[in-house]
């Protein structure tokens, strides 16, 4: 028995050697989502912007991205500049401040400029969970009839937004 | 011509690096001592040839070869002199010939040392060394050679240096942080070496001990660099991030501490023997790790080297071989060197047991932060991210746990001590150190958690110095000369101790008492912030060397008076077309103006970015103490009076 357990550090060490294999070569940016092929859930959330409520029925009707930011996030430091410029070219984008505070998050917009057309606060995060969030920044692509077509987790930049604009009809 | 000549002596080096893996062993095995004999001049021989290397790639950004893929990728001609030598370790080729040369570097200094060992046990140390430096040797020259030309077509200019990297840090920074790496891989040899013959003793520990604190001193040195290199370059003020780049070093780091204090039970006691063998495996391939993981593209992290799976593939074949190798050695191996002295539950050997445990469960925090999304998607469970809250409610409660434990571990004594030795100077320090902290937070109106972690630091300062002063009142000889008397080892190790507590006082008031406002400012507008004026005056453009910059000019006051003028830019660079913020601070002993510029606004206004942050200095300040603690360490004379006996 005492024998075994000096094997131990040893086949851990091999199991996650299998691990590291097995992730070998796969995007490491590349994110499933099981909303795919299914309407945003149902929310209530606080617009920043307005001070209002907010539900489905105010969701853009046009095809659109949904952004999941937080000023919390040093990622989305670097995203921002990028979602300036697809505002400038017209893509609408509704933002989700995920987990943050509206002052901090008021304070973001007014300095680096405000991409989005309306932005929700989800202080709880409760809504994140329901889009199946994992971190902060994500963004998903909803097409003209609602339904999520595309999940892409990390920034968005020129070089992935040429492929996730496909999806953008 | 030069970069043929350095890829040739790379190829040879390979060669004379697998010679050296292999006859030394055999050497031993067959008990010949030409063949042992041969590992000095080999180790000499493959560090030459890789500096040579290393020196036609220099020469090859200094003179501006853009036949060179390596070279007009990461450098322009326009590119200042210094930075053009930095570039050479922008990349993922040329960080991984400088990873060779500081390997060859340290196994060079063994072998200028080997009088220190007995024969065979210094063959194999070198020996294991030059089968690590096959693995990094193989891995540059089969995957990533740093000697590519373009030709015929060769680019007149290069694609310049990522404007990131162009910076005093960057400079530094890589190469300290390796040295602390790839030091780690001496210990390692140590106990390869102590495993292949058996010869596990108290001698083992007295050779592996210098060399793993120096290691650590520079590995404690990189982490300190690099967080204060991410502090003004990046922009936004913070100093950690938990990425995990960062994780990759500090793995290490914590795992290293750890093997220092065992080493020093290994060393006197001569017990924790086989645990002290587990743990250098540990922390060299938690560093073996940390190349995996920056370079295989599996983590997404804001350091990543440009993803690649053939690489990936690489590394981990080499992490198989080694820790692999090394682990399953162990578990054959590990029964000759056990050990069995008893000791008391109040003895020095059990509260560096307790240091041991808990700096392995923050290492195994870390660890499983940093791993947790990877092991999250293999088990097919979908992706998901670790951030800065999990590592901060966890590591957090723990690493204070530890660092009170620091403070009572000095003042026990070996085998047993005497609970009156103990409960007096903690009972004084716990209420000198409660009193002060509440006296502090009272004013300040800082939270619990701060009330906790300042109480902490004081417990630890307070038990130092009771400890010291109860040592230098021993004996008839009188203060001052029994303080001069106390070995360099006390004193290196209550540097790093307070380093530690300078440190956590820094990490602490800076979250605590930070100021940081995002303001909208045209010129001749100011903003007050934390007490300090801050006068945006005006705005002027600036050519640097390979960029254009816009430049700030910000005067601050406190209470009418002037006390800084600041500069932040907003640089854009001209090869690469992007734009970099400069942030501008004035640093101080109690607190740092921070100036960032933001956007430009319509008008002529500008989003501003201004921080006040207490005692954020401390936070390296603490981090060198350490340095200097881990330098005294493997200064103590102990070291080389002993090996002249030998």
């Amino acid at each position: 028995m005492k024998k075994l357990v000096r094997f131990l550090p040893f086949i851990i060490f091999i199991s996650l050697g299998v691990i590291f294999y097995s992730q070998l070569g796969k995007n490491s940016q590349e994110l499933p989502s099981a909303l795919v092929g299914k309407k945003v859930p149902d929310f209530k959330l606080v617009s920043l912007v307005e001070n209002t409520l907010q539900t489905n029925s105010d969701l853009p009707k046009e095809a659109y991205l949904i952004n999941f930011w937080g000023t919390w996030c040093p990622a989305c430091h670097l995203e921002h500049p990028f979602l300036n410029q697809l505002a400038l070219q017209g893509v609408t984008i509704l933002g989700i401040d995920y987990k943050d505070d509206a002052e901090q998050a008021r304070q973001w917009l007014s300095e680096k400029g405000n991409p989005y057309i309306d932005v929700l606060m989800d202080e709880t995060g409760v809504f994140g969970l329901d889009m199946g969030v994992t971190g902060a920044p994500e963004t998903f692509i909803i097409d003209s009839n609602g339904i999520v077509v595309h999940r892409h987790q990390g920034p968005l930049n020129a070089q992935n937004w040429s492929t996730i604009k496909g999806f953008l009809k | 011509m030069l970069p043929e000549i350095g890829q040739f002596t790379l190829i040879l080096a390979l060669f004379f690096a697998s010679s050296l893996s292999i006859l030394p062993l055999v050497g031993y095995w067959k008990k010949s001592l030409i063949l042992t004999a041969t590992a000095r001049p080999l180790t000499l021989i493959v560090a030459c040839l890789v500096f040579i290397s290393f020196l036609t790639l220099s020469a090859s950004f200094l003179l501006d070869d853009f036949s060179v893929l390596y070279v007009s990728q990461n450098s322009n001609s326009q590119l200042p002199i210094y930075y053009k030598f930095s570039a050479l370790w922008g990349g993922h080729e040329g960080s991984l010939l400088l990873w060779a040369l500081v390997l060859s570097a340290w196994s060079s200094a063994v072998a200028l040392r080997l009088k220190q060992l007995p024969q065979e046990i210094g063959a194999i140390v070198l020996a294991v060394l030059g089968a690590v430096s096959t693995g990094f040797l193989a891995f540059l020259i089969f995957t990533s050679s740093p000697f590519v030309r373009l030709l015929p077509d060769s680019p007149i200019d290069g694609g310049d240096l990522n404007p990131v990297l162009q910076d005093f840090g960057l400079i530094v920074h890589p190469p300290i942080l390796y040295m602390g790496y790839v030091g780690f891989s001496v210990a390692f040899a140590f106990a390869i070496a102590a495993l292949i013959t058996g010869q596990m003793n108290s001698a083992w520990a007295r050779w592996a001990r210098p060399w793993t604190a120096v290691s650590w001193a520079f590995l404690t040195l990189g982490i300190t660099l690099g967080s204060w290199w991410a502090y003004y370059e990046l922009g936004w003020g913070g100093w950690w991030f938990w990425d995990p780049v960062e994780n990759a070093s500090f793995m290490p780091w914590l795992a290293g501490t750890a093997l220092l204090h065992s080493l020093a039970v290994t060393e006197k006691r001569g017990v924790f023997k086989s645990w002290t063998v587990l743990l250098a495996i540990f922390t060299f391939s938690l560093s073996l790790l940390g190349a995996f993981l920056v370079r295989s593209g599996v983590l997404t992290s804001v350091h990543s080297f440009a993803a690649d799976p053939t690489r990936g593939m690489f590394i981990l074949a080499l992490l198989v071989i080694f820790v692999g190798g090394s682990l399953l050695l162990y578990a054959l191996r590990a029964t000759q060197v056990r050990s069995s002295i008893a000791f008391g539950i109040t003895g020095r050997e059990a509260w560096l047991l307790l240091n041991n445990i808990l700096l392995t469960v923050l290492t195994l925090t870390v660890l499983l932060g940093t791993l947790y999304p990877l092991l999250f998607d293999a088990l097919g469970l979908g992706k998901i991210s670790v951030g800065a809250p999990y590592f901060n409610s966890v590591f957090t409660p723990i690493a204070l746990l530890l660092i009170v434990f620091m403070g009572i571990g000095p003042l026990s004594k070996w085998k047993n001590t005497s609970w009156n030795a103990l409960w007096r100077p903690c009972l004084l320090a716990l209420v000198l150190s409660a009193l002060l902290s509440s006296a502090l937070v009272y004013f300040n109106s800082f939270s619990l958690m701060a009330w906790v972690s300042l109480s902490v630091a004081f417990w630890v300062l307070f038990l130092s110095l009771l400890d010291w002063l109860n040592k230098i009142s021993l004996g008839r000889e009188g203060l001052l000369v029994r303080a001069c008397k106390l070995p360099r080892n006390y004193y290196a190790m209550i540097l790093a101790h307070v380093g530690v507590v300078v440190s956590l006082v820094g990490v602490l008031l800076v979250s605590v008492n930070s100021h940081e406002v995002m303001v909208r400012l045209s010129p001749s507008e100011s903003s007050l912030v934390a007490g300090y004026e801050f006068r945006f005056d005006s705005m002027e453009e600036v050519k640097g060397p390979n960029y254009v910059s816009e430049r700030g000019q910000f005067t601050v006051f406190k209470d009418e008076k002037q006390v800084a003028e600041l500069y932040p830019e907003k640089r854009f660079f001209t090869t690469r077309q992007q734009v970099m913020t400069e942030a501008a601070l004035d640093a101080g002993f109690t607190r740092d103006l921070y100036v960032s510029l933001g956007e430009k606004l319509e008008d002529s206004s500008w989003g501003v970015r201004i921080y006040v942050k207490s005692f954020v200095r401390w936070i390296w300040l603490g981090g060198l103490f350490m340095v200097a603690g881990g330098l005294l360490a493997a200064l103590d004379k102990r070291y080389r009076r002993r090996v002249e006996v030998a």
